[in-house]
């Protein structure tokens, strides 16, 4: 996006809402604003219908301020609470049909790249874990065998909430919930294996109480699918209406589920970790050098 | 469509981009024999396509096969193969909310699975070009041609052309996507035609010039955002509507829905000018008429000349768009009707049913003959019907019972 496009047009700066004349002085477009300095400026995503002390809008909150270029970002996602949110951010959000987004995001990435080239038009997925794991599984799997050059992001609450917390593939066995009235029969589903043999450049596991882990996935997973290949990150996101978690130990028990079955765990190709390193200088990644030969 | 800044000059394969009234209406035609498929390839060659996104079912698979040469040979921006038609139109859905202009195929079962996509296509006003190869549907499975997936697409918001010949496919694939892409139509159009009748036969067909090519789309000529921040940031939704249980949410819904519909209402007078007319007459003062779209109107007019040779005068209504629909086009040519024989190649009638809709005295219209699961419509068949609507006694024809 040209920045112009930010700025008001003559004459008209005390006619606009004042909402939008934050964004406009206040909003991170054309910054590098980060997680440390929320409060201080207008967030892409403030007001938002969802439940108090959900932990899944915390998450997004993180996600988008951790897009590396917000004025550049166009997100996609299906039927969901998260959708709720998402779609009051002051980025587009395309919603097509349930359980889609993936190919809605193959065409929208391609689409974009045919019209603007090398300049970077970040196109990522936030979806739940139904619209990923169950209705849209199909199109998830083969955007990440075509090699789709954008990011997934599992919001994982490991339940329909939005429908009223029916069973999904990602609930974890046993569970009691709608249409499993005895109790899920079968495995949380190991997306992430599924990642990982589909050929995601990087993939990540992550919880939203440490903030700047978040942002740092993020910001690395939207960096490498630009040219790499698919990036897949999947968020514990708890539902605490469904799974009648008190609003107060929300954070604790993200913190439970990361200790138990949640771990932050991270992979980058090596093509990723080259990538990181030559184009954006992250020298974690940097290939050590070679030991000298030494003269025999 | 017609930006005169960019007329002249070349696209990136070395096509001019050429006035489409100029390329279409005024530049020399150069006389092919080819399949319709391979008419579906030479008018996407010369439609400044930026993405097809393509999956396999017969009778649509060699078209969409053909299109992928084209993207090899650099014609087409982007091209793959989807998952399923429900993925393809998802992709469909994407590369057009980014600004591109997107050509798809698809037929039959294909239809029904990529249904949910078409009044979302609609209702975010992207001008999808979706050709429709039409075929059966399930059950029982039979690959052979039918037209009843037409019924359903005409309730999907999206405009709706029936095409009769390869003639009628080459062109309209061309002039579809300059009525479609019109800012006050800016709708997906389903471009269809009777699957193997005119994918897999073999016809003369007049092209245009093959270094000649449409003007790019240009998606900032959209009434709705296009989805490349190069827009204003703002917010798409101040609340979700859709979780929101009071008036003004009804209120906005229905009135987008609205919104939908008066576009194609809109879109006529383009159309028109396109197409020369939603329907084109033949004798139109005969008391006795056949009104169909697609080979249906061939095969009526195969009727219409073994009648003649018996002293039986018909006229023939070749309906070209079933969205928008030609109400009072209809309503003029039947003025003075006394019998309105509908042939169709589905077992539920849609076109009769539509017809009868549309003007008075419906008992006029006689719906049929139908044939559907593949069967061919014979012409003698249409000629029986004629005879027993008009009075005459008609020999019965083998095989269909005393």
């Amino acid at each position: 996006m040209s920045l112009d496009y930010v700025k008001f047009s003559p004459g008209f700066e005390s006619f606009m809402p004042k909402e939008y004349r934050d964004m406009v002085e206040h909003g991170p477009f054309g910054k590098k604003t980060t997680v440390s300095q929320m409060g201080n400026f207008k967030e892409i995503l403030e007001e938002h219908p969802m439940c108090a002390g959900c932990a899944m809008t915390l998450f997004i909150r993180l996600a988008i301020v951790a897009f590396p270029n917000p004025e550049d970002t166009i997100t996609v996602g299906t039927a969901g609470c998260g959708r709720l949110a998402i779609s009051q951010a002051a980025i587009p959000f395309v919603y097509g049909n349930y359980g889609d987004q993936n190919g809605v995001a193959s065409g929208l990435s391609r689409g974009l790249r045919i019209r603007f080239g090398d300049k970077p038009k970040d196109v990522v997925v936030m979806a739940g874990d139904g619209g990923t794991a169950d209705i849209g599984f199909q199109q998830v799997l083969h955007s990440w065998f075509r090699r789709e050059r954008f990011t997934t992001i599992m919001l994982d609450n490991e339940v329909y909430g939005n429908t009223g917390g029916q069973e999904s593939g990602m609930t974890t066995r046993g569970a009691v919930l709608k249409m499993a009235p005895l109790g899920k029969k079968f495995e949380k589903m190991d997306m992430v294996a599924m990642a990982k043999i589909a050929g995601c450049a990087y993939i990540a596991t992550v919880v939203p109480n440490n903030p700047r882990r978040v942002e740092s996935c993020i910001k690395k997973a939207v960096l490498i699918a630009r040219e790499v290949g698919p990036t897949y990150i999947q968020a514990y996101t708890s539902c605490n209406i469904e799974y009648a978690i008190p609003t107060d130990q929300v954070m604790a028990d993200a913190k439970a589920v990361e200790d138990d079955r949640y771990k932050f765990a991270e992979y980058v190709s090596e093509d990723a970790k080259a990538y990181l390193s030559e184009r954006y200088g992250y020298k974690e990644f940097a290939q050590k050098p070679v030991a000298a030969i030494t003269n025999v | 469509m017609s930006d005169p800044v960019i007329i002249g000059t070349k696209n990136k394969k070395g096509q001019i981009i050429t006035d489409p009234r100029i390329m279409m209406n005024e530049a020399p035609r150069t006389p092919s024999f080819f399949t319709g498929s391979e008419v579906i390839k030479e008018a996407v060659r010369r439609a400044n396509v930026d993405v097809m996104v393509a999956y396999p079912i017969t009778p649509q698979s060699e078209a969409a096969a053909l299109c992928g040469e084209l993207f090899a040979e650099g014609y087409i921006g982007d091209y793959f193969r989807g998952e399923s038609e429900f993925a393809v139109m998802s992709q469909c859905a994407g590369a057009a909310f980014g600004g591109a202009r997107v050509f798809t195929t698809t037929a039959g079962p294909g239809t029904m699975r990529a249904m949910e996509n078409f009044p979302m296509w609609a209702g975010s006003r992207l001008p999808i070009q979706c050709i429709v190869t039409c075929r059966g549907i399930n059950s029982p499975l039979s690959i052979q041609p039918d037209t009843i997936e037409i019924a359903y697409l005409m309730n999907t918001g999206m405009l709706v052309w029936h095409a009769e010949t390869a003639q009628d496919f080459y062109d309209w694939i061309l002039k579809g996507y300059v009525v479609s892409e019109e800012p006050d139509v800016h709708l997906p159009l389903a471009l269809c035609c009777d699957g193997f009748f005119v994918t897999h036969t073999k016809d003369v067909v007049d092209l245009t010039p093959v270094d000649m090519c449409l003007p790019p789309y240009d998606p900032y000529r959209s009434p709705v955002p296009c989805m490349d921040m190069e827009c204003p940031p703002v917010r798409m939704m101040r609340d979700p509507f859709v979780m929101k249980s009071n008036y003004i949410s009804y209120a906005t819904h229905a009135s987008w829905q609205q919104e939908v519909w008066a576009a194609a209402e809109r879109s006529r007078k383009h159309t028109i000018a396109w197409l020369d007319g939603l329907i084109e007459i033949e004798d139109g003062d005969a008391a006795v008429l056949i009104i169909s779209s697609g080979t249906a109107v061939s095969q009526g007019r195969e009727a219409i000349r073994l009648l003649a040779d018996e002293g039986v005068r018909v006229g023939l209504v070749k309906v070209k768009t079933l969205r928008p629909w030609p109400e009072e086009e209809l309503r003029e040519a039947t003025k003075h009707a006394s019998h309105i024989i509908v042939p169709e190649f589905n077992v539920i009638g849609w076109m009769a049913k539509e017809i009868k809709a549309t003007i008075p005295r419906s008992e006029r219209v006689v719906a049929g003959p139908r044939v559907c699961g593949g069967m061919t419509l014979p012409p003698e068949v249409i000629v029986e019907e004629v005879k027993k609507a008009i009075g005459m006694r008609s020999g019965v024809l083998a095989g269909r019972g005393g």
